[in-house]
């Protein structure tokens, strides 16, 4: 199956997706930092009641962002 | 106790600090180490807590005196936020006055990959270290192991297994620390292809450290200037700060996803448990109906609860002033001690159980994890008001206690959000204002019924709190607009595995925040107590023999003659002066020279504009509130021969109180959380100007 391209914000709930890039300025090292590197599975866990932020499973724990932040975060989903 | 030639002849002293990411149990640990022998001083020139203790341990008969530092919690040695900025500092820089000689990397056992990033970078920079497998009792309850001794070769450091919770493995660590350990002889990760040219350049230009210090000093110069030559140099070589940083990263990661994998074999998920309490606090329904729960659950207990300790302060101090007053002879000193000191002093402990109940549940949230979670509901609705998902229990603390509450802001990591927090959070109604309230709707608000249940006293109760609550969004909106962002606000955190509260921990945070409390605002309410008792209680010349004379003819009652004597010796007093000669000045608001001496006096407390008010209306007891309101009632203005207390003035007078700081205490706190007079200054003069054009629209309206 050809992977597909997004952004981390249009992951949808109970999601997976592999990351695939992250900005590159001081909050994206940030996200970098706490383990959110190219590579590693992300699932979208929780979305706050008012739709944002949102908190993913990423390098065994839980992550929260504002969807902002995680607009700048590419992943890469498989279709089935 | 040591005798100091034993200090001085056998003891050595060795510099640990402990460092890991936020949530890794590191402060407990901390607490593990030191027990009750710490103290919170501040990093020179930051506004960031600096939390030291020492103990002593023993090494062939011979005692070393460790001095423990706990650090701030940092996911990196590339700071994001100015706590982060100074753990950095210390650990990287050998010209730190706190560069330890050793450091306790502490680590989750339970969350093991995320905690290594920050370990393989201490490691890195070759500083003597040990690895403290923290919170190996729940990882071992889980059915998981570590191999600790394969994990600490390819580390290249010592690594032990403790629960500071439980208390074990402390002493093998208390080992370890005496060791005069070497540093690692690894390094983790190659880094060698990253920015090689200007590496190579730095290190030809005499920079001899070992290659990550290098790096690592390459991206502080980048960041923080400080070193002009080797600016030049990285900039003619075109160093790329940021791809450095993020190739770094990928490559520690890689690093600890393959030894997490040799070491336990496990990939660590958030736990079911976890998982399942999530499904209903972060529920869209039922986790803001807990959450209103909680928060009336704090407020209930910091209103009823609280006030049984504070009567028995209160009536403690009053029963010890009378004693004094009994014993002491009679004189200037007595009266000091008892109407200055002792007033005072009573007027600070007396916030000790809101203050002790308020952080042991803000300790007991945080703990637990659920704070984290209240953030992620709140954050969006913050956010408009240039807020924080952390504000939210700083402004709901403001209504029991603004002082608690502004100490409580430290959760917040962006100064702007913080401080914008702290600068809205005395405009909510706090329980001080309760009795002036109560005093003055009795007095200017009819007592009837509205709609059947309600009644127009109440309502004015609520709107009271209301407007308070609104007025500090507002506020909140236009300073967003004002205040400049010192660092970028995001909102990347981590949300922790639900844990059990652990009562040390609570504990340790309600002493530490009492004792702060005591010592730093104690010392300036005790300082303006005893400056109010002298302007009231002394007047110019023989101002005072003169009322006695005028009464010591007079055939009046005892008591009522004492009322007289003390009511005008007020008014003859530097207060009293004080107030006519800030009488031209309120009266547009519609108050006269008595209601401006309360307005001064209760500059030290607005609860004490009752016991002013009764003072001046000559009333016996400040506990009898009926009376009060009679006479203020029955006041008429000498020149207008109108009542003093109409309706505009009472309205006028409940809105100055809504608005104005009048609160030593309070202030003296901001000063200390914002490490400064500005913040306090504005903070006063605004929401005095505030209270004023308010209370001047609302008396011109209504008279």
């Amino acid at each position: 199956m050809a992977p597909v391209y997004d952004t981390l914000d249009n992951l949808q709930f109970g999601e997976t997706a592999v990351i695939e890039s992250v900005g590159n300025d001081d909050m994206s090292l940030r996200l970098l930092d706490m383990g959110c590197v190219p590579g590693e599975a992300v699932i979208l866990e929780k979305i706050a009641p008012l739709g944002d932020p949102i908190a993913i499973q990423v390098s065994g724990s839980l992550l929260s962002m504002r969807l902002a932040e995680a607009s700048t975060v590419r992943i890469r989903r498989t279709l089935n | 106790m040591s005798t100091v030639a034993e200090t001085n002849s056998s003891t050595r002293h060795l510099k640990v600090a402990l460092a890991g990411k936020p949530n890794c149990g590191k402060s407990t640990l901390f607490n593990a180490l030191t027990g009750l022998n710490q103290k919170t001083g501040n990093f020179p020139g930051v506004t960031v807590d600096k939390k030291t203790g020492s103990a002593r341990l023993k090494k062939n008969g011979k005692t070393i005196e460790a001095e423990y530092i706990d650090l701030p919690g940092t996911y990196s040695l590339y700071p994001k936020s100015i706590d982060e900025e100074v753990a950095c500092e210390v650990l990287s820089d050998p010209d730190n006055p706190d560069h330890p000689d050793l450091v306790i990397i502490v680590a989750d056992a339970t969350n093991l990959k995320r905690c290594l990033f920050i370990a393989t970078q201490i490691i890195d920079l070759g500083m003597p270290s040990i690895l403290a497998l923290n919170m190996i009792d729940e990882l071992k309850k889980s059915g998981q192991q570590i191999d600790t001794q394969k994990l600490s070769e390819r580390l290249g450091i010592p690594v032990v297994e403790v629960s500071a919770r439980e208390g074990t493995g402390i002493e093998a660590l208390e080992q370890l620390i005496v060791k005069d350990l070497e540093p690692s002889s690894v390094h983790t990760i190659g880094l060698s292809e990253i920015e090689s040219d200007a590496i190579n350049a730095l290190r030809a230009s005499g920079k001899n450290f070992p290659l990550y210090r290098l790096l690592h000093y390459a991206q502080r110069v980048m960041r923080k200037g400080g070193d002009e030559e080797a600016k030049k140099i990285l900039a003619a070589q075109k160093f790329n700060s940021i791809r450095a940083q993020s190739e770094e990263s990928m490559l520690r990661y890689a690093f600890i996803g393959e030894l997490v994998r040799a070491c336990s074999g496990i990939s660590p998920g958030s736990s079911e448990m976890t998982r399942k309490i999530d499904r209903v606090l972060t529920h869209k329904f039922w986790g803001y109906i807990f959450f209103i729960v909680i928060l009336l659950l704090i407020f209930q207990s910091i209103f009823s609860l609280a006030t049984y300790p504070m009567d028995w302060i209160e009536q403690g101090f009053s029963a010890l002033g009378t004693w004094c007053v009994q014993t002491l002879p009679q004189g200037e000193l007595t009266d000091l001690l008892v109407n200055g000191l002792l007033a005072g002093l009573s007027g600070v402990l007396v916030f000790i159980p809101q203050i002790a109940l308020l952080f042991m549940f803000i300790a007991i949230l945080e703990d637990t994890g659920y704070m984290a979670r209240v953030s992620f509901i709140m954050d969006k609705l913050m956010r408009r008001f240039g807020l924080n998902g952390r504000s939210v229990i700083p402004l709901i603390g403001g209504m029991a206690c603004a002082v608690p509450a502004i100490m409580s802001t430290r959760t917040i990591t962006s100064w702007k959000e913080r401080l914008i927090t702290i600068f809205i959070t005395p405009l909510m109604s706090c329980s001080a204002r309760l009795p002036v309230y109560t005093l003055l709707v009795a007095l200017t608000i009819p007592d009837k019924p509205f709609l059947g249940i309600f009644t127009y006293q109440g309502l004015a109760m609520m709107a009271l709190y209301v407007l308070g609550f609104f007025t500090a969004l507002i506020s909140a909106l236009v300073l967003k607009w004002l205040v400049k962002a010192r660092e970028k606000s995001f909102f990347i955190m981590e949300l922790p595995v639900y844990r059990m509260p652990q009562w040390k921990t609570v504990f340790l945070t309600i002493y530490e925040k009492v004792k702060v409390f005591l010592f730093d605002a104690g010392k300036v309410i005790i300082a303006i107590s005893i400056v109010l008792w002298v302007l009231v209680s002394h007047a110019p010349g023989d101002s005072f023999r003169q009322v006695e004379r005028k009464y010591a003819t007079s055939s009046l009652p005892e008591e009522e003659k004492q009322a007289h004597i003390a009511s005008e010796k007020l008014e003859t007093s530097y207060a009293g002066r004080l107030g006519k000669t800030i009488e031209p000045v309120i009266r547009p608001l519609g108050y006269d020279w008595k209601i401006g001496i309360s307005l001064i006096t209760s500059f030290a407390a607005r609860e004490v504009f009752v016991g002013t008010m009764a003072t001046i209306y000559g009333a016996g007891s400040e506990n009898d509130m009926r009376p009060i309101r009679e006479r203020m009632r029955s006041q008429t203005d000498p020149r207008t021969g109108q009542k003093v207390y109409t309706a505009a003035t009472g309205f006028s007078l409940l809105i100055f109180y809504a608005f104005a700081l009048q609160c030593m205490s309070t202030i003296a706190v901001v000063r200390r959380e914002t490490k400064g007079w500005k913040w306090p200054v504005i903070q006063f003069l605004y929401m005095g100007g505030l209270a004023y054009f308010a209370s001047f629209v609302t008396y011109q309206l209504l008279k």
